[in-house]
Protein backbone atom coordinates (compact mmCIF):
# COMPACT_ATOMS: atom_id res chain seq x y z
CA UNK A 1 0.00 0.00 0.00
CA UNK A 2 1.63 3.27 -1.05
CA UNK A 3 1.21 6.64 0.51
CA UNK A 4 -1.39 7.81 -2.01
CA UNK A 5 -3.60 4.81 -1.39
CA UNK A 6 -3.28 5.30 2.30
CA UNK A 7 -4.24 8.97 1.91
CA UNK A 8 -7.30 8.00 -0.17
CA UNK A 9 -8.27 5.50 2.51
CA UNK A 10 -8.05 8.21 5.17
CA UNK A 11 -10.13 10.62 3.08
CA UNK A 12 -12.78 7.94 2.60
CA UNK A 13 -12.87 7.29 6.35
CA UNK A 14 -13.20 10.98 7.11
CA UNK A 15 -15.92 11.36 4.50
CA UNK A 16 -17.81 8.41 5.94
CA UNK A 17 -17.51 9.85 9.42
CA UNK A 18 -18.70 13.22 8.26
CA UNK A 19 -21.62 11.56 6.52
CA UNK A 20 -22.58 9.61 9.63
CA UNK A 21 -22.31 12.69 11.81
CA UNK A 22 -24.34 14.71 9.31
CA UNK A 23 -27.06 12.10 8.98
CA UNK A 24 -27.36 11.64 12.73
CA UNK A 25 -27.45 15.36 13.31
CA UNK A 26 -30.16 15.72 10.69
CA UNK A 27 -32.20 12.93 12.27
CA UNK A 28 -31.84 14.45 15.73
CA UNK A 29 -32.77 17.82 14.29
CA UNK A 30 -35.73 16.23 12.50
CA UNK A 31 -36.98 14.59 15.68
CA UNK A 32 -36.53 17.82 17.63
CA UNK A 33 -38.39 19.84 15.03
CA UNK A 34 -41.20 17.27 15.06
CA UNK A 35 -41.38 17.32 18.86
CA UNK A 36 -41.51 21.09 18.70
CA UNK A 37 -44.45 20.97 16.30
CA UNK A 38 -46.26 18.08 17.94
CA UNK A 39 -44.99 17.87 21.54
CA UNK A 40 -47.41 15.08 22.44
CA UNK A 41 -46.32 12.89 19.52
CA UNK A 42 -50.03 12.39 18.98
CA UNK A 43 -49.55 11.74 15.27
CA UNK A 44 -47.94 8.40 16.07
CA UNK A 45 -50.31 7.54 18.85
CA UNK A 46 -53.47 7.89 16.80
CA UNK A 47 -51.84 6.37 13.78
CA UNK A 48 -52.41 2.69 14.54
CA UNK A 49 -55.88 2.52 16.12
CA UNK A 50 -57.33 4.87 13.55
CA UNK A 51 -56.31 3.00 10.42
CA UNK A 52 -59.93 3.02 9.31
CA UNK A 53 -59.94 6.79 9.29
CA UNK A 54 -57.53 6.64 6.38
CA UNK A 55 -59.95 4.69 4.25
CA UNK A 56 -62.84 7.00 4.99
CA UNK A 57 -60.78 10.12 4.50
CA UNK A 58 -59.35 8.78 1.28
CA UNK A 59 -62.77 7.96 -0.15
CA UNK A 60 -64.25 11.23 0.98
CA UNK A 61 -61.39 13.11 -0.62
CA UNK A 62 -61.98 11.49 -3.97
CA UNK A 63 -65.75 11.80 -3.69
CA UNK A 64 -67.78 14.34 -5.42
CA UNK A 65 -70.10 16.27 -3.11
CA UNK A 66 -73.27 14.39 -4.09
CA UNK A 67 -71.89 10.86 -4.24
CA UNK A 68 -74.37 7.96 -4.19
CA UNK A 69 -73.30 4.72 -2.55
CA UNK A 70 -75.51 1.60 -2.40
CA UNK A 71 -78.52 3.67 -3.34
CA UNK A 72 -77.90 6.20 -0.56
CA UNK A 73 -76.93 9.84 -0.99
CA UNK A 74 -73.85 9.74 1.22
CA UNK A 75 -73.87 13.33 2.41
CA UNK A 76 -77.46 13.24 3.72
CA UNK A 77 -78.32 9.56 4.11
CA UNK A 78 -81.40 9.99 1.90
CA UNK A 79 -82.48 7.24 -0.50
CA UNK A 80 -81.49 7.82 -4.12
CA UNK A 81 -84.68 8.17 -6.14
CA UNK A 82 -86.47 10.62 -8.35
CA UNK A 83 -86.67 13.98 -6.62
CA UNK A 84 -83.67 13.40 -4.34
CA UNK A 85 -81.90 16.67 -5.09
CA UNK A 86 -85.12 18.67 -4.86
CA UNK A 87 -85.57 17.24 -1.37
CA UNK A 88 -81.93 17.91 -0.44
CA UNK A 89 -82.15 21.49 -1.66
CA UNK A 90 -85.47 22.35 -0.03
CA UNK A 91 -85.58 20.22 3.09
CA UNK A 92 -82.10 20.23 4.61
CA UNK A 93 -81.50 23.96 4.92
CA UNK A 94 -83.14 24.32 8.31
CA UNK A 95 -83.06 20.79 9.70
CA UNK A 96 -80.95 17.69 9.29
CA UNK A 97 -81.87 15.03 6.74
CA UNK A 98 -81.90 12.69 9.72
CA UNK A 99 -85.29 14.15 10.62
CA UNK A 100 -86.60 12.82 7.28
CA UNK A 101 -84.88 9.43 7.32
CA UNK A 102 -86.10 8.68 10.86
CA UNK A 103 -89.69 9.30 9.90
CA UNK A 104 -92.30 7.40 7.91
CA UNK A 105 -95.63 8.91 6.96
CA UNK A 106 -98.56 8.65 4.60
CA UNK A 107 -99.03 11.25 1.88
CA UNK A 108 -101.58 13.09 3.97
CA UNK A 109 -99.24 13.32 6.95
CA UNK A 110 -96.22 14.40 4.87
CA UNK A 111 -98.37 17.16 3.38
CA UNK A 112 -99.56 18.18 6.86
CA UNK A 113 -95.94 18.30 8.02
CA UNK A 114 -94.97 20.56 5.12
CA UNK A 115 -97.93 22.85 5.85
CA UNK A 116 -96.94 23.00 9.50
CA UNK A 117 -93.40 23.98 8.53
CA UNK A 118 -94.76 26.63 6.17
CA UNK A 119 -97.15 28.04 8.75
CA UNK A 120 -94.85 28.03 11.76
CA UNK A 121 -91.24 27.36 10.76
CA UNK A 122 -90.62 29.78 7.86
CA UNK A 123 -90.57 27.13 5.12
CA UNK A 124 -91.02 28.83 1.74
CA UNK A 125 -93.68 28.12 -0.90
CA UNK A 126 -92.40 25.04 -2.70
CA UNK A 127 -94.24 25.76 -5.96
CA UNK A 128 -93.85 23.06 -8.60
CA UNK A 129 -91.31 21.30 -6.38
CA UNK A 130 -93.95 20.40 -3.83
CA UNK A 131 -95.34 17.47 -5.83
CA UNK A 132 -91.82 16.20 -6.55
CA UNK A 133 -90.95 16.35 -2.84
CA UNK A 134 -94.16 14.72 -1.67
CA UNK A 135 -93.90 11.94 -4.26
CA UNK A 136 -90.32 11.28 -3.19
CA UNK A 137 -91.27 11.14 0.51
CA UNK A 138 -94.31 8.94 0.03
CA UNK A 139 -92.41 6.60 -2.28
CA UNK A 140 -89.34 6.23 -0.09
CA UNK A 141 -90.53 6.89 3.44
CA UNK A 142 -94.00 5.31 3.73
CA UNK A 143 -95.24 3.99 7.09
CA UNK A 144 -94.21 0.45 8.06
CA UNK A 145 -96.58 -1.79 10.00
CA UNK A 146 -95.28 -2.33 13.51
CA UNK A 147 -98.33 -3.73 15.28
CA UNK A 148 -98.97 -3.16 18.94
CA UNK A 149 -95.51 -4.32 20.07
CA UNK A 150 -92.54 -5.44 18.01
CA UNK A 151 -90.22 -8.31 18.89
CA UNK A 152 -86.86 -7.49 20.47
CA UNK A 153 -84.69 -7.01 17.39
CA UNK A 154 -80.96 -6.44 16.93
CA UNK A 155 -79.97 -8.40 20.01
CA UNK A 156 -76.25 -8.23 20.57
CA UNK A 157 -75.57 -11.49 22.41
CA UNK A 158 -72.68 -11.56 24.89
CA UNK A 159 -71.48 -13.83 27.71
CA UNK A 160 -72.37 -12.26 31.04
CA UNK A 161 -69.41 -12.43 33.42
CA UNK B 1 -39.00 17.24 5.00
CA UNK B 2 -39.46 20.10 2.62
CA UNK B 3 -40.25 23.59 3.66
CA UNK B 4 -43.78 23.58 2.31
CA UNK B 5 -44.51 20.54 4.45
CA UNK B 6 -43.55 22.55 7.48
CA UNK B 7 -45.96 25.24 6.39
CA UNK B 8 -48.68 22.68 5.78
CA UNK B 9 -48.01 21.06 9.15
CA UNK B 10 -48.44 24.50 10.73
CA UNK B 11 -51.87 24.90 9.13
CA UNK B 12 -52.75 21.38 10.21
CA UNK B 13 -51.91 22.22 13.80
CA UNK B 14 -54.35 25.10 13.80
CA UNK B 15 -57.00 22.91 12.13
CA UNK B 16 -56.30 20.20 14.69
CA UNK B 17 -56.77 22.72 17.48
CA UNK B 18 -60.16 23.67 16.01
CA UNK B 19 -61.22 20.05 15.83
CA UNK B 20 -59.76 19.22 19.22
CA UNK B 21 -58.04 16.20 17.69
CA UNK B 22 -55.27 15.34 15.28
CA UNK B 23 -55.83 15.10 11.57
CA UNK B 24 -54.38 11.73 10.71
CA UNK B 25 -52.86 11.76 7.19
CA UNK B 26 -53.44 15.47 7.20
CA UNK B 27 -50.40 15.89 5.00
CA UNK B 28 -52.19 14.15 2.14
CA UNK B 29 -55.14 16.55 2.30
CA UNK B 30 -55.82 18.11 -1.08
CA UNK B 31 -55.63 21.88 -1.04
CA UNK B 32 -58.89 23.67 -0.43
CA UNK B 33 -60.65 20.57 0.92
CA UNK B 34 -63.00 21.39 3.78
CA UNK B 35 -62.76 18.84 6.54
CA UNK B 36 -66.03 17.09 7.35
CA UNK B 37 -65.17 17.45 11.00
CA UNK B 38 -65.24 21.21 10.67
CA UNK B 39 -68.47 21.23 8.72
CA UNK B 40 -69.99 18.93 11.24
CA UNK B 41 -68.14 18.79 14.55
CA UNK B 42 -67.87 15.60 16.58
CA UNK B 43 -70.89 15.77 18.92
CA UNK B 44 -69.42 13.30 21.41
CA UNK B 45 -66.37 15.48 21.96
CA UNK B 46 -68.28 18.73 21.74
CA UNK B 47 -70.86 17.73 24.37
CA UNK B 48 -68.61 15.30 26.31
CA UNK B 49 -70.92 12.38 25.63
CA UNK B 50 -70.10 8.69 25.61
CA UNK B 51 -69.60 7.26 22.13
CA UNK B 52 -72.26 4.60 22.75
CA UNK B 53 -74.89 7.35 22.72
CA UNK B 54 -76.90 7.63 19.52
CA UNK B 55 -77.20 10.81 17.47
CA UNK B 56 -80.78 11.07 16.20
CA UNK B 57 -80.44 14.50 14.68
CA UNK B 58 -77.59 16.91 14.09
CA UNK B 59 -79.60 20.01 13.17
CA UNK B 60 -80.80 20.56 15.81
CA UNK B 61 -78.72 18.31 18.04
CA UNK B 62 -80.67 15.40 19.51
CA UNK B 63 -78.79 12.52 21.10
CA UNK B 64 -80.22 9.60 23.01
CA UNK B 65 -78.81 7.32 25.66
CA UNK B 66 -79.30 3.57 26.09
CA UNK B 67 -80.87 1.68 28.98
CA UNK B 68 -77.61 0.05 30.06
CA UNK B 69 -75.76 3.39 30.01
CA UNK B 70 -78.08 5.10 32.48
CA UNK B 71 -77.35 2.60 35.24
CA UNK B 72 -76.14 5.19 37.79
CA UNK B 73 -78.65 6.45 40.36
CA UNK B 74 -77.45 9.96 39.47
CA UNK B 75 -77.03 10.32 35.71
CA UNK B 76 -73.61 11.73 34.76
CA UNK B 77 -73.42 14.20 31.88
CA UNK B 78 -71.77 11.71 29.54
CA UNK B 79 -74.87 9.49 29.56
CA UNK B 80 -77.50 12.24 29.61
CA UNK B 81 -79.70 12.57 26.53
CA UNK B 82 -79.66 15.81 24.55
CA UNK B 83 -82.85 17.40 23.22
CA UNK B 84 -82.81 20.64 21.28
CA UNK B 85 -85.46 22.51 19.34
CA UNK B 86 -83.19 25.25 18.08
CA UNK B 87 -79.59 26.30 17.83
CA UNK B 88 -77.50 26.21 21.00
CA UNK B 89 -76.48 29.75 22.05
CA UNK B 90 -72.82 30.71 21.89
CA UNK B 91 -70.47 33.02 23.78
CA UNK B 92 -72.41 33.01 27.01
CA UNK B 93 -71.03 35.38 29.63
CA UNK B 94 -71.96 34.13 33.07
CA UNK B 95 -70.87 37.43 34.66
CA UNK B 96 -73.39 39.54 32.75
CA UNK B 97 -76.19 36.97 32.53
CA UNK B 98 -79.52 38.13 33.90
CA UNK B 99 -83.08 36.89 34.07
CA UNK B 100 -86.17 39.12 33.94
CA UNK B 101 -89.59 38.53 35.42
CA UNK B 102 -92.54 40.11 33.61
CA UNK B 103 -96.02 39.25 32.33
CA UNK B 104 -99.63 40.27 32.95
CA UNK B 105 -99.65 38.84 36.46
CA UNK B 106 -96.37 40.09 37.88
CA UNK B 107 -96.63 42.69 40.67
CA UNK B 108 -93.13 44.17 40.30
CA UNK B 109 -91.37 43.37 37.03
CA UNK B 110 -87.74 42.74 37.97
CA UNK B 111 -84.42 41.70 36.52
CA UNK B 112 -81.88 39.73 38.54
CA UNK B 113 -78.31 39.16 37.52
CA UNK B 114 -77.21 35.58 37.93
CA UNK B 115 -74.97 36.72 40.78
CA UNK B 116 -77.92 38.37 42.58
CA UNK B 117 -80.03 35.31 42.11
CA UNK B 118 -77.35 33.14 43.68
CA UNK B 119 -76.71 35.46 46.63
CA UNK B 120 -80.26 36.60 47.37
CA UNK B 121 -82.04 33.25 47.52
CA UNK B 122 -81.36 30.03 49.37
CA UNK B 123 -79.92 27.15 47.37
CA UNK B 124 -81.55 23.72 47.17
CA UNK B 125 -80.40 20.47 45.61
CA UNK B 126 -82.67 17.70 44.34
CA UNK B 127 -82.34 14.65 42.13
CA UNK B 128 -84.97 15.17 39.45
CA UNK B 129 -86.19 13.02 36.59
CA UNK B 130 -86.25 14.75 33.22
CA UNK B 131 -87.83 12.66 30.50
CA UNK B 132 -88.57 13.77 26.97
CA UNK B 133 -92.32 13.69 26.29
CA UNK B 134 -91.54 11.76 23.09
CA UNK B 135 -89.36 9.10 24.74
CA UNK B 136 -90.45 5.77 23.17
CA UNK B 137 -91.99 7.43 20.11
CA UNK B 138 -90.39 4.88 17.76
CA UNK B 139 -92.92 2.21 18.81
CA UNK B 140 -96.10 3.96 17.71
CA UNK B 141 -98.06 2.57 14.78
CA UNK B 142 -98.96 4.42 12.62
CA UNK B 143 -95.65 6.20 13.21
CA UNK B 144 -95.63 9.64 14.73
CA UNK B 145 -93.57 12.47 13.31
CA UNK B 146 -90.47 13.71 15.08
CA UNK B 147 -87.25 12.33 16.52
CA UNK B 148 -87.70 8.58 16.87
CA UNK B 149 -86.61 8.18 20.49
CA UNK B 150 -86.31 4.63 21.79
CA UNK B 151 -85.90 4.33 25.58
CA UNK B 152 -82.93 6.59 26.33
CA UNK B 153 -84.45 10.08 26.54
CA UNK B 154 -84.56 10.11 30.33
CA UNK B 155 -82.16 11.18 33.06
CA UNK B 156 -82.04 11.86 36.78
CA UNK B 157 -79.27 14.30 37.65
CA UNK B 158 -78.66 16.26 40.83
CA UNK B 159 -79.77 19.85 40.20
CA UNK B 160 -78.84 22.80 42.42
CA UNK B 161 -80.50 26.18 42.23
CA UNK B 162 -82.96 28.57 43.82
CA UNK B 163 -86.63 27.80 44.25
CA UNK B 164 -88.92 29.37 41.69
CA UNK B 165 -91.43 30.02 44.48
CA UNK B 166 -88.92 32.13 46.42
CA UNK B 167 -88.39 34.36 43.39
CA UNK B 168 -92.12 34.50 42.64
CA UNK B 169 -92.72 35.67 46.21
CA UNK B 170 -90.02 38.32 45.75
CA UNK B 171 -91.47 39.76 42.54
CA UNK B 172 -95.06 39.30 43.66
CA UNK B 173 -97.72 37.36 41.80
CA UNK B 174 -101.26 38.65 41.21
CA UNK B 175 -104.25 36.47 42.13
CA UNK B 176 -105.15 36.03 38.48
CA UNK B 177 -101.86 34.25 37.63
CA UNK B 178 -102.39 30.98 35.75
CA UNK B 179 -99.10 29.99 34.19
CA UNK B 180 -95.43 30.88 33.90
CA UNK B 181 -93.71 30.83 30.50
CA UNK B 182 -89.98 30.83 29.84
CA UNK B 183 -87.94 32.60 27.16
CA UNK B 184 -84.50 31.29 26.27
CA UNK B 185 -81.34 32.31 24.46
CA UNK B 186 -81.36 29.58 21.81
CA UNK B 187 -82.18 30.66 18.24
CA UNK B 188 -84.59 29.39 15.61
CA UNK B 189 -83.35 26.89 13.01
CA UNK B 190 -84.59 29.10 10.17
CA UNK B 191 -82.31 31.90 11.42
CA UNK B 192 -85.33 34.18 11.94
CA UNK B 193 -84.37 36.33 14.96
CA UNK B 194 -88.04 37.05 15.73
CA UNK B 195 -88.87 33.38 16.21
CA UNK B 196 -88.34 31.42 19.40
CA UNK B 197 -87.53 27.71 18.92
CA UNK B 198 -89.35 26.82 22.11
CA UNK B 199 -91.02 28.81 24.88
CA UNK B 200 -93.01 26.52 27.13
CA UNK B 201 -94.01 26.71 30.76
CA UNK B 202 -96.09 25.33 33.60
CA UNK B 203 -99.19 26.07 35.66
CA UNK B 204 -98.48 28.41 38.56
CA UNK B 205 -99.12 25.54 41.03
CA UNK B 206 -96.23 23.54 39.55
CA UNK B 207 -94.04 26.65 39.68
CA UNK B 208 -94.75 26.91 43.42
CA UNK B 209 -93.59 23.35 44.16
CA UNK B 210 -90.53 23.13 46.37
CA UNK B 211 -88.59 21.12 43.81
CA UNK B 212 -89.16 23.56 40.93
CA UNK B 213 -85.83 25.34 40.53
CA UNK B 214 -83.96 27.90 38.55
CA UNK B 215 -80.81 25.81 38.53
CA UNK B 216 -77.20 26.78 37.96
CA UNK B 217 -75.50 23.51 38.86
CA UNK B 218 -75.85 19.96 37.59
CA UNK B 219 -74.18 17.17 39.58
CA UNK B 220 -72.26 19.78 41.59
CA UNK B 221 -70.73 21.54 38.60
CA UNK B 222 -71.68 24.30 36.18
CA UNK B 223 -74.47 23.02 33.94
CA UNK B 224 -72.96 21.84 30.62
CA UNK B 225 -73.74 24.30 27.80
CA UNK B 226 -75.90 21.82 25.90
CA UNK B 227 -78.02 21.28 29.02
CA UNK B 228 -78.69 24.98 29.63
CA UNK B 229 -75.66 26.81 31.04
CA UNK B 230 -75.75 29.14 32.90
CA UNK B 231 -79.38 28.93 34.07
CA UNK B 232 -82.01 26.26 33.58
CA UNK B 233 -85.58 25.91 34.72
CA UNK B 234 -86.14 22.48 36.27
CA UNK B 235 -89.59 20.96 36.65
CA UNK B 236 -89.04 17.29 37.58
CA UNK B 237 -91.58 14.67 36.55
CA UNK B 238 -93.01 16.73 33.67
CA UNK B 239 -92.01 16.53 30.00
CA UNK B 240 -88.42 17.78 29.94
CA UNK B 241 -89.42 20.55 27.52
CA UNK B 242 -90.99 22.32 30.53
CA UNK B 243 -87.47 22.57 31.98
CA UNK B 244 -86.32 25.37 29.66
CA UNK B 245 -82.62 25.89 29.06
CA UNK B 246 -80.56 29.12 28.84
CA UNK B 247 -83.31 31.07 30.68
CA UNK B 248 -83.42 34.85 29.99
CA UNK B 249 -86.96 35.72 30.98
CA UNK B 250 -89.92 34.31 32.88
CA UNK B 251 -93.39 35.65 32.12
CA UNK B 252 -96.08 35.29 34.75
CA UNK B 253 -99.20 34.91 32.67
CA UNK B 254 -102.90 35.43 33.36
CA UNK B 255 -103.67 32.66 30.84
CA UNK B 256 -102.06 29.42 29.70
CA UNK B 257 -98.72 30.46 28.21
CA UNK B 258 -98.95 30.63 24.41
CA UNK B 259 -95.26 30.52 23.43
CA UNK B 260 -93.71 28.28 20.78
CA UNK B 261 -94.56 24.58 21.26
CA UNK B 262 -97.29 25.36 23.80
CA UNK B 263 -100.02 25.46 21.14
CA UNK B 264 -101.18 23.23 18.27
CA UNK B 265 -100.35 19.58 18.86
CA UNK B 266 -96.90 20.10 20.42
CA UNK B 267 -96.55 18.33 23.76
CA UNK B 268 -100.26 17.58 23.71
CA UNK B 269 -102.24 14.34 23.59
CA UNK B 270 -105.90 13.77 22.77
CA UNK B 271 -108.05 14.71 25.79
CA UNK B 272 -110.05 11.53 25.14
CA UNK B 273 -108.61 8.26 23.77
CA UNK B 274 -108.65 7.95 19.96
CA UNK B 275 -108.19 5.10 17.51
CA UNK B 276 -104.70 4.72 15.97
CA UNK B 277 -104.18 7.13 13.10
CA UNK B 278 -107.19 9.29 13.96
CA UNK B 279 -107.24 12.97 13.09
CA UNK B 280 -107.70 14.98 16.27
CA UNK B 281 -108.94 18.56 16.25
CA UNK B 282 -106.74 21.13 17.97
CA UNK B 283 -109.31 21.92 20.62
CA UNK B 284 -109.46 18.23 21.54
CA UNK B 285 -105.74 18.11 22.38
CA UNK B 286 -104.65 18.60 26.00
CA UNK B 287 -101.26 19.73 27.34
CA UNK B 288 -99.17 16.93 28.88
CA UNK B 289 -98.48 17.55 32.55
CA UNK B 290 -97.12 14.79 34.81
CA UNK B 291 -95.34 11.97 32.94
CA UNK B 292 -96.70 8.42 33.35
CA UNK B 293 -95.27 5.55 35.45
CA UNK B 294 -92.27 3.90 33.81
CA UNK B 295 -89.17 1.82 34.51
CA UNK B 296 -85.98 0.65 32.85
CA UNK B 297 -83.79 -2.40 33.40
CA UNK B 298 -80.32 -0.84 33.33
CA UNK B 299 -78.39 -4.01 34.19
CA UNK B 300 -77.66 -6.30 32.48
CA UNK B 301 -77.62 -5.01 28.93
CA UNK B 302 -80.10 -6.88 26.71
CA UNK B 303 -78.51 -9.98 25.13
CA UNK B 304 -76.90 -11.54 28.20
CA UNK B 305 -75.97 -15.23 27.96
CA UNK B 306 -75.42 -17.06 31.22
CA UNK B 307 -75.04 -20.60 32.45
CA UNK B 308 -77.91 -22.42 34.03
CA UNK B 309 -77.95 -22.55 37.80
CA UNK B 310 -76.52 -19.11 38.14
CA UNK B 311 -79.07 -16.50 39.28
CA UNK B 312 -79.31 -13.31 37.24
CA UNK B 313 -79.09 -10.09 39.22
CA UNK B 314 -81.09 -7.34 37.54
CA UNK B 315 -81.40 -3.71 38.53
CA UNK B 316 -82.84 -0.47 37.21
CA UNK B 317 -84.87 2.64 37.91
CA UNK B 318 -88.59 3.36 38.20
CA UNK B 319 -90.35 6.72 38.20
CA UNK B 320 -93.89 8.04 37.93
CA UNK B 321 -93.99 11.76 37.13
CA UNK B 322 -95.51 13.59 40.11
CA UNK B 323 -96.18 10.33 41.91
CA UNK B 324 -94.13 7.77 43.76
CA UNK B 325 -93.64 4.23 42.49
CA UNK B 326 -95.05 1.84 45.10
CA UNK B 327 -94.58 -1.53 43.43
CA UNK B 328 -92.05 -3.06 41.07
CA UNK B 329 -92.48 -6.45 39.41
CA UNK B 330 -90.75 -8.53 36.77
CA UNK B 331 -91.81 -11.40 34.55
CA UNK B 332 -89.72 -14.01 32.72
CA UNK B 333 -92.69 -15.68 31.01
CA UNK B 334 -94.02 -12.86 28.82
CA UNK B 335 -96.27 -11.47 31.52
CA UNK B 336 -98.01 -14.73 32.50
CA UNK B 337 -96.68 -14.50 36.06
CA UNK B 338 -95.08 -11.63 37.95
CA UNK B 339 -92.67 -11.55 40.87
CA UNK B 340 -91.87 -8.61 43.10
CA UNK B 341 -88.56 -6.80 42.82
CA UNK B 342 -86.92 -4.95 45.70
CA UNK B 343 -87.80 -1.27 45.40
CA UNK B 344 -86.11 1.65 47.16
CA UNK B 345 -87.71 4.88 48.28
CA UNK B 346 -86.79 7.98 46.26
CA UNK B 347 -84.04 10.19 47.81
CA UNK B 348 -86.45 13.09 47.35
CA UNK B 349 -89.81 13.66 45.65
CA UNK B 350 -89.56 13.47 41.81
CA UNK B 351 -86.34 11.40 41.87
CA UNK B 352 -86.30 7.98 40.29
CA UNK B 353 -86.20 4.90 42.52
CA UNK B 354 -83.85 1.95 42.27
CA UNK B 355 -85.07 -1.64 42.00
CA UNK B 356 -83.26 -4.97 41.98
CA UNK B 357 -84.05 -8.67 41.84
CA UNK B 358 -82.31 -12.01 41.70
CA UNK B 359 -83.84 -14.25 39.05
CA UNK B 360 -83.62 -18.04 38.81
CA UNK B 361 -84.42 -19.56 35.43
CA UNK B 362 -86.09 -23.00 35.41
CA UNK B 363 -84.34 -24.40 32.31
CA UNK B 364 -82.07 -23.43 29.44
CA UNK B 365 -83.47 -21.40 26.61
CA UNK B 366 -84.50 -17.94 25.45
CA UNK B 367 -86.12 -15.57 27.93
CA UNK B 368 -87.25 -12.00 28.09
CA UNK B 369 -87.21 -10.14 31.37
CA UNK B 370 -90.05 -7.65 31.49
CA UNK B 371 -90.27 -4.91 34.12
CA UNK B 372 -93.46 -3.29 35.36
CA UNK B 373 -93.82 -0.42 37.81
CA UNK B 374 -97.01 0.65 39.59
CA UNK B 375 -97.57 4.16 40.93
CA UNK B 376 -99.30 5.38 44.09
CA UNK B 377 -102.64 5.59 42.27
CA UNK B 378 -102.42 1.91 41.22
CA UNK B 379 -101.58 2.68 37.59
CA UNK B 380 -99.13 0.22 36.01
CA UNK B 381 -97.11 0.15 32.83
CA UNK B 382 -98.90 -1.53 29.92
CA UNK B 383 -97.29 -4.55 28.20
CA UNK B 384 -98.10 -3.19 24.75
CA UNK B 385 -97.74 0.32 23.40
CA UNK B 386 -100.30 2.53 25.16
CA UNK B 387 -102.97 4.70 23.55
CA UNK B 388 -101.98 6.09 20.18
CA UNK B 389 -101.65 9.85 19.90
CA UNK B 390 -100.77 11.96 16.83
CA UNK B 391 -97.34 13.09 18.06
CA UNK B 392 -96.27 9.83 19.70
CA UNK B 393 -95.90 10.95 23.30
CA UNK B 394 -96.01 9.06 26.61
CA UNK B 395 -95.04 5.54 25.55
CA UNK B 396 -94.54 3.84 28.90
CA UNK B 397 -94.85 0.23 27.71
CA UNK B 398 -92.84 -2.13 29.94
CA UNK B 399 -89.12 -2.37 29.24
CA UNK B 400 -87.82 -5.75 28.06
CA UNK B 401 -84.39 -7.35 27.86
CA UNK B 402 -83.43 -10.61 26.12
CA UNK B 403 -81.57 -13.31 28.10
CA UNK B 404 -80.29 -16.73 27.05
CA UNK B 405 -79.65 -19.52 29.56
CA UNK B 406 -77.18 -22.16 28.27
Amino acid sequence: MNKQDKFREEVKKVRRLVCIVFVSMMSVAGVLVYVMIDPELSFFRVFIPREKVYETNATVQEDDYDKIENGIHVRTGLVEAEGLMTVVNNCTNCHSAKLITQNRMTKERWVTTIRWMQETQNLWDLGANEDIIIDYLVQNYPPRKKGRRQGLGNINWYKLK
Amino acid sequence: MKRRHFVKKGTLISLSALLGTDIVFGTTLPEGYELLGLQDPDPFKMFEKDREMEVLNDKPWNIESKAHLIDDAVTPNKYMFVRNNGIIPENIDEETWSVSFDGESVVNAKTYTLRELKSKFRHYTYQLVLECGGNGRNEFDPPAKGNQWKVGAVSCARWTGVRMKDILEDVGVKDNAVYIGYHSADTHLSGDPDKEPISRGMPIQKAYQEETLLAFKMNGEDIPLVHGFPLRLIAGGWPASVSGKWIRRISIRDKVHDGAKMTGDAYRVPCRPVEPGAKVREEDMCIIESMPVKSLITYPRSGAILEQGRPLQIRGHAWAGELEVVDMEYSIDFGATWKKAKLQKPVNRLAWQQFSASIDFPKTGYYEVWAKATDALGQSQPMVVPGWNPKGYLNNACHRIAVKIV
